[in-house]
């Protein structure tokens, strides 16, 4: 396999070329060639040992750390990534790459279709999980590392985490697993559909294919996020943020302006989130996650693999207030782990900041990431 | 202060009865202490259950596979004799149903570690006899109404439990409220009397696992008891 690679100014990453590759994904299609938008933060050292990859959620990108030149603000996990902090690039070497079908550089159907001038759109072929887990194994491959320290992910990020122990647990020590499941719920499919829905029911949408105008269907889009957006929060959390609280008023319109704060504070969410993201990228993403499901598999693909997965060592962590990933799908994981008399660790975090925790401001979280992954380095570095 | 050398003594205890290299699941393990202990003197492979959040956070934040969770509800979720020792020290008396702790732990580990504080000690006999108020002691320092300890029973009561489960008593170590340590099964008079603590190294009657070995893996399966 030979990988070119370029730095791309503009986005302020790299990017690695698999050309004339023939990726066979789990739908069946073939994708010849792609291309992966990454980020790396600190040093990988001599021996290779110290490379951990981050996998991001839904909307996130390979802007962990630093700056994000397509938002303007810093990268999503910096209070987690960096210098010094938990996961320390002083000492760790992060990769972070987007995703397959993804839209902040790599192939996704925002891109060009190969050796055309026309964007996928519609026509990008149904990704999964499991395809986007695989083309990160062959950036890690072609950045000739053999063997990654830790894959790290919450939510999107941990089902890539989990899929990582299941397709190349010889190519990694151990996964951190945050506020993630063996399958996506009815519930969560329920919501991610009406999201798809409202960016399909969009008239400037046409099929996908919005940008042969240079258009964006906004509004659907939009909707789309605060709906998610929603479900990332808790009751307590946004009574606690916004209350009944009205927004730049003394009393209510009796219209339906943005009178409550809640309101104000969801549409600014939709209307910031159209900016940064792909509608279609969007389709693609949320239907990856609907198709996760190692709910009956994932015992057997660890008990009997071909692969030795025995050396795996798993932190597995839920948030008392996450409704969308509740702390039953994750003990779902431990359960079996145990089962097998696997190595594995399980947190539930006391907090009221519902799924979106793992990104926020969670002294446990860091301490137990600090940890685990300093006391498993020492180990291995003996 | 005194708690805690208690439990250090428990814990140097509880080491002498382990062989080394060996898989242990430590039952409210805490911070990890024991774990700590038992894998840098005993070369053990550790695991551990703990209910307190903080605890469980830490035990993790120090490397140990330990999963932040209740015994009483999930010890279901491991495998038969998936563990050379399963221990539970100064917990059994805190169980909601200390009999199926017993058995749970036998049938997860080949071996069990038990240590609790014996009700039976004379000073506490003394304390009801006298005052007619439950005791409250140095081991067992709760008064009545807010004690975790919600099953009170004596050396004898735990001996005849085990006869009854069928369960071997291979070593029993004895501690009076001095720290003087003896043999239980050695001393035959006034053992319920002076022993403060105890602790109990449990397997079953002629217990013989079935092992057939792969060249990967281990598959292993409880046999019945003979006898």
């Amino acid at each position: 396999m030979k990988t070119r690679f370029t730095t791309d100014t503009k986005l302020e990453s790299e990017i690695a070329y698999f050309e004339n590759i023939n990726l066979k994904i789990e739908s069946g299609d073939i994708i010849d060639s792609f291309k992966l938008a990454f980020k790396t933060y600190g040093k990988l050292n001599a021996d290779k040992t110290n490379a951990i990859l981050v996998c991001h959620a839904l909307t996130g990108d390979q802007y962990v750390a630093g700056n994000n030149p397509i938002t303007g603000r810093e990268g999503w996990w910096s209070r987690m990534v960096g210098p010094n902090k938990p996961i320390d690039t002083n000492k760790f070497f992060v990769i972070c790459s987007n995703v397959l079908g993804g839209c902040a550089g790599s192939t996704g159907p925002k891109e060009l279709q190969n050796g055309s001038d026309v964007a996928y759109g519609g026509n990008f072929p149904s990704v999964t999980i499991k395809d986007m887990v695989k083309a990160q194994s062959l950036l890690i491959e072609s950045l000739n590392i053999e063997k990654l320290f830790s894959v790290i992910g919450g939510s999107m990020g941990a089902m890539q985490a989990l899929q990582w122990a299941i397709d190349f647990p010889d190519k990694i020590l151990n996964i951190i697993h945050i506020a993630g499941a063996l399958k996506h719920s009815a519930q969560n499919i329920a919501f991610h559909e009406v999201g798809r829905q409202a960016i399909m029911s969009d008239p400037i949408w046409k099929n996908g294919k919005y940008f042969e105008n240079n258009e964006v269907p906004e509004r659907g889009l939009s909707v789309a996020r605060m709906i998610a957006h929603i479900t990332y929060l808790s009751e307590n959390a946004m009574h606690r943020k916004f209350g009944r609280k009205l927004q730049s008023r003394d009393i209510i319109s009796f219209g339906f302006d943005a009178d409550f704060q809640v309101e104000s504070y969801l549409r600014y969410q939709g209307k910031s989130f159209v900016e940064r993201f792909d509608a279609n990228s969007y389709l693609y993403l949320t239907r990856a996650m609907d198709y996760f499901d190692h709910d009956e598999t994932f015992r057997k693909n660890i008990e009997f693999s071909h692969n030795p997965n025995n050396h795996l060592k798993y932190l597995i962590v839920s948030f008392t207030s996450d409704w969308l990933f509740p702390t039953i799908e994750s003990k779902m994981i431990v359960n079996q782990l145990n089962s097998l008399s696997r190595e594995v660790s399980f947190l539930e975090i006391d907090t009221d900041k519902g799924h979106d925790s793992f990104l926020l401001e969670e002294p446990q979280l860091d301490d137990v990431i600090k940890g685990f992954l300093t006391n498993n380095f020492a180990k291995i570095d003996e | 202060m005194n708690k805690i050398n208690s439990i250090r003594k428990d814990w140097s205890l509880i080491e002498t009865l382990i062989a080394e290299d060996r898989k242990i699941l430590d039952i409210g393990c805490g911070d990890g202490g024991l774990m700590e202990q038992l894998e840098n003197n005993r070369n053990a492979i550790t695991h551990g259950i703990e209910l307190n959040r903080d605890l469980a956070a830490n035990a993790i934040a120090r490397g140990f596979n330990v999963v932040h969770g209740n015994a009483e509800l999930d010890l279901s979720q491991y495998s038969n004799n998936s563990f050379d020792y399963v221990i539970l020290s100064q917990t059994l008396q805190a169980m909601m149903k200390p009999k199926d702790i017993l058995y749970e732990l036998l049938r997860i580990g080949s071996k069990a570690i038990v240590s609790f504080p014996n009700f039976g000690h004379w000073k506490i006999r003394l304390q009801l006899l006298i005052s007619g108020k439950m005791p409250v002691t140095e081991s067992l320092p709760y008064t009545w109404y807010d004690t975790p300890n919600i099953h009170f029973f004596t050396i004898k009561d735990f001996l005849n439990l085990c006869n009854e489960m069928n369960i071997m008593i291979e070593k029993s170590i004895g501690l009076t409220s001095k720290g003087k340590q003896f043999d239980i099964s050695e001393s035959v008079t006034g053992v319920n009397f002076f022993t403060h603590e105890a602790i109990f190294l449990l397997s079953y009657k002629n217990y013989e696992p079935i092992k057939i070995k792969s060249s990967k893996k281990v598959f292993a399966k409880n046999s019945v008891i003979a006898n």
